[in-house]
């Protein structure tokens, strides 16, 4: 069962082989054997999911259910869920229990599928590493000594380690795709403005979107299926039809264009992860596709550029956070602004404090047009790199990134050197593109290298079926740790 | 040009999160790390390029002046820091 995928769990509960109560309790276990080691989770209440449980088990027995009915289903906890803690992996939301539901939360729910837990992330999703959270880093399920990518990270330790059968996520510069590549697990972001905002604790709204982890990308298009859609309540929430993303799954790749970008191939690119990538990319080609060389030649501004657009939104974002109307208040303070300055000093960890201020500097007066009009401008040329490749190519494939996953602490001494970890996903969230990442292989130290596809404007069923055919033939998304107790 | 650490000051003030004399130092440090790897933005000529805030660059939607919020303020409320009467309460502004 902890293996299996969410159409087999749905087969099971509707063939009243398991029930979703058996199933919850079934996960919750393998938290408990297992958060000790892996602190996936910032928060489990057994008596809430196993609530929702039987009633999505009632649900199956009136013959109601959906496909996800009674799947239990981890959240990143920046989607804000009512009578469940929020804290965004800060101190400053360490007391935020949630007023209302997120919608992707409200969408889970009217699926009837129960909510497991909420997992352990990067402060304000801020992070590549999930080591900046208030609750302490997420340890890699495949080298506990290891990081499981970020901001995401708890979510993708989770599906890794068989502690949950699905997850969510949210992705800024590459907050699901990283984190799946290094924990070896499956995760999509979706176009901009396909999974509505709402209760989704900010970061930088023009680039945060939300989307799903998994085992595949089968059990990824079934959950796409649940969180898409048109929200009024965010602004730029997308109104389209609805999709069926489990639709093409099954196309042959026969004649599919396969664009590779040099840019993504060179300096930087550690060669376990490029051998795999190549390897990947032979196996495509097996499948019928056709490698074409396209180029993003200001691919390499992306990171620049984000760190001058991310940072100025966050500091706007975060400016709601002064311990007025929720969350974390300094004890002592003498007046209205030493209020502020001290709730906002001890309620904010480092990385979040460092961005905010390079946000509040690059948006102050006589620095705007130098910073974020021109990170503006790189961002518009980046999405015209990306709109010439695809005239040439159906989907963008490399290197989710550069490396495997690399030690705790390695690498939080040096900011940039952590910020450099996303300089293949980070163009994708610029352009507003949807691209997911799969497990392609391993790396050094048998650590997971994930397998970058980045498709056109609202393509997520062309990448989830070039995605299903390359798993369909390959067996690494079904590889999981060893040495994990219980 | 790097930042100064007067510049990091102003600028943690202008952010209202407090900022330690001992800190200051090596949070200009990491700053200046930082700010060297965005001026690599200016490599590129980016004249007469128009800026991009959104993916869609869809325009805001308009709705209907109608009321869909429903009151709940004491719910809000509930998770406040300091409330009284129906107000939040912070420290006294007005002398």
């Amino acid at each position: 069962m902890l293996n299996a995928s969410l159409k087999e769990l749905s087969a099971s509960l509707a063939a009243k082989e398991i029930s979703s109560v058996e199933l919850t309790k079934l996960f919750l276990a393998r938290i408990k054997a297992l958060n000790g080691e892996l602190n996936a989770f910032i928060t489990v209440d057994e008596e809430k999911s196993l609530a929702q449980a039987r009633a999505a088990d009632a649900r199956i027995a009136k013959g109601a259910a959906r496909p996800l009915t009674g799947i239990p289903v981890a959240h990143k906890d920046i989607f804000v869920a009512r009578d469940w803690l929020t804290s965004c992996g800060s101190k400053i939301l360490s007391n935020f229990v949630g007023p209302y539901d997120a919608h992707l939360i409200e969408r889970f729910n009217g699926a009837g599928a129960v909510l497991l837990g909420k997992t352990n992330m990067d402060e304000f999703a801020m992070g590549s590493s999930s080591e900046s959270s208030f609750y302490g880093p997420v340890k890699n399920p495949w080298n506990p000594a290891c990081v499981p990518g970020g901001s995401s990270g708890g979510s993708a330790a989770a599906v890794a380690a068989r502690m949950a059968p699905a997850a969510t996520g949210t992705d800024t510069g590459g907050s699901i795709r990283q984190p799946a590549a290094l924990s070896g697990v499956c995760g999509l972001k979706p176009t901009y403005g396909l999974v509505s905002r709402y209760g989704m604790v900010a970061f930088a709204s023009s680039l945060d979107q939300a989307g799903p982890f998994a085992k595949s990308a089968e059990d990824l298009a079934l959950l796409l299926n649940v969180i898409t859609g048109f929200d009024p309540r965010d602004s730029t929430s997308i109104e389209r039809e609805p999709e069926d993303y489990t639709r093409d799954l099954e196309k042959p790749l026969s004649g599919l264009r396969v664009g590779v970008p040099k840019e993504h191939f060179g300096e930087g690119l550690a060669p376990d992860v490029g051998a795999a990538v190549e390897a990947a990319l032979a196996q495509l080609e097996k499948l019928g596709a056709k490698r074409v060389p396209v180029d993003l030649p200001n691919s390499s501004l992306s990171v620049p550029a984000y760190y001058v657009i991310a940072p100025a939104e966050a500091s706007s974002n975060l400016s709601r956070f002064d311990g007025a109307r929720y969350g974390y208040r300094a004890k002592d303070y003498v007046d209205l602004a030493d209020m502020y300055r001290k709730t906002r000093a001890e309620g904010f960890g480092e990385e979040v404090r460092r961005r905010i201020l390079i946000g509040t500097y690059v948006l102050s007066h006589g620095y705007y047009d130098a910073y974020y009009l021109k990170a503006q401008r790189i961002r518009r040329l980046i999405a015209r790199d990306f709109a010439e490749a695809f005239k040439r190519c159906d989907l963008v494939v490399g290197p989710t990134s550069p490396t495997v996953a690399f030690k705790i602490g390695a690498k939080t001494a040096d900011p940039v050197q952590m910020y450099l970890n996303d300089i293949y996903t980070i163009p994708a969230n610029l352009a507003g593109l949807p691209a997911a990442s799969i497990p392609c292989g391993f790396g050094a130290g048998g650590l997971p290298v994930g397998l970058h596809l980045v498709g056109n404007y609202f393509s997520e069923a062309k990448i989830l079926n070039v995605a299903h055919r390359y798993q369909r033939e390959t067996d690494w998304h079904r590889r999981e740790p060893a040495g994990l107790k219980s | 040009m790097p930042l100064t650490p007067e510049q990091v000051r102003a600028i943690a003030e202008l952010a209202r999160i407090g900022i330690s004399d001992a800190e200051v130092k090596t949070v200009q440090a990491k700053l200046n790390d930082i700010f060297e790897l965005i001026g690599q933005m200016q490599k590129v000529n980016t004249e007469g390029v128009e800026p991009m805030s959104h993916a869609q660059g869809a325009a805001l939607r308009l709705r209907e002046d109608k009321v869909t919020e429903c009151d709940q303020r004491e719910l809000f409320q509930s998770i406040a820091p300091q409330t009284e009467a129906g107000f939040y309460l912070v420290p006294k502004v007005i002398e």
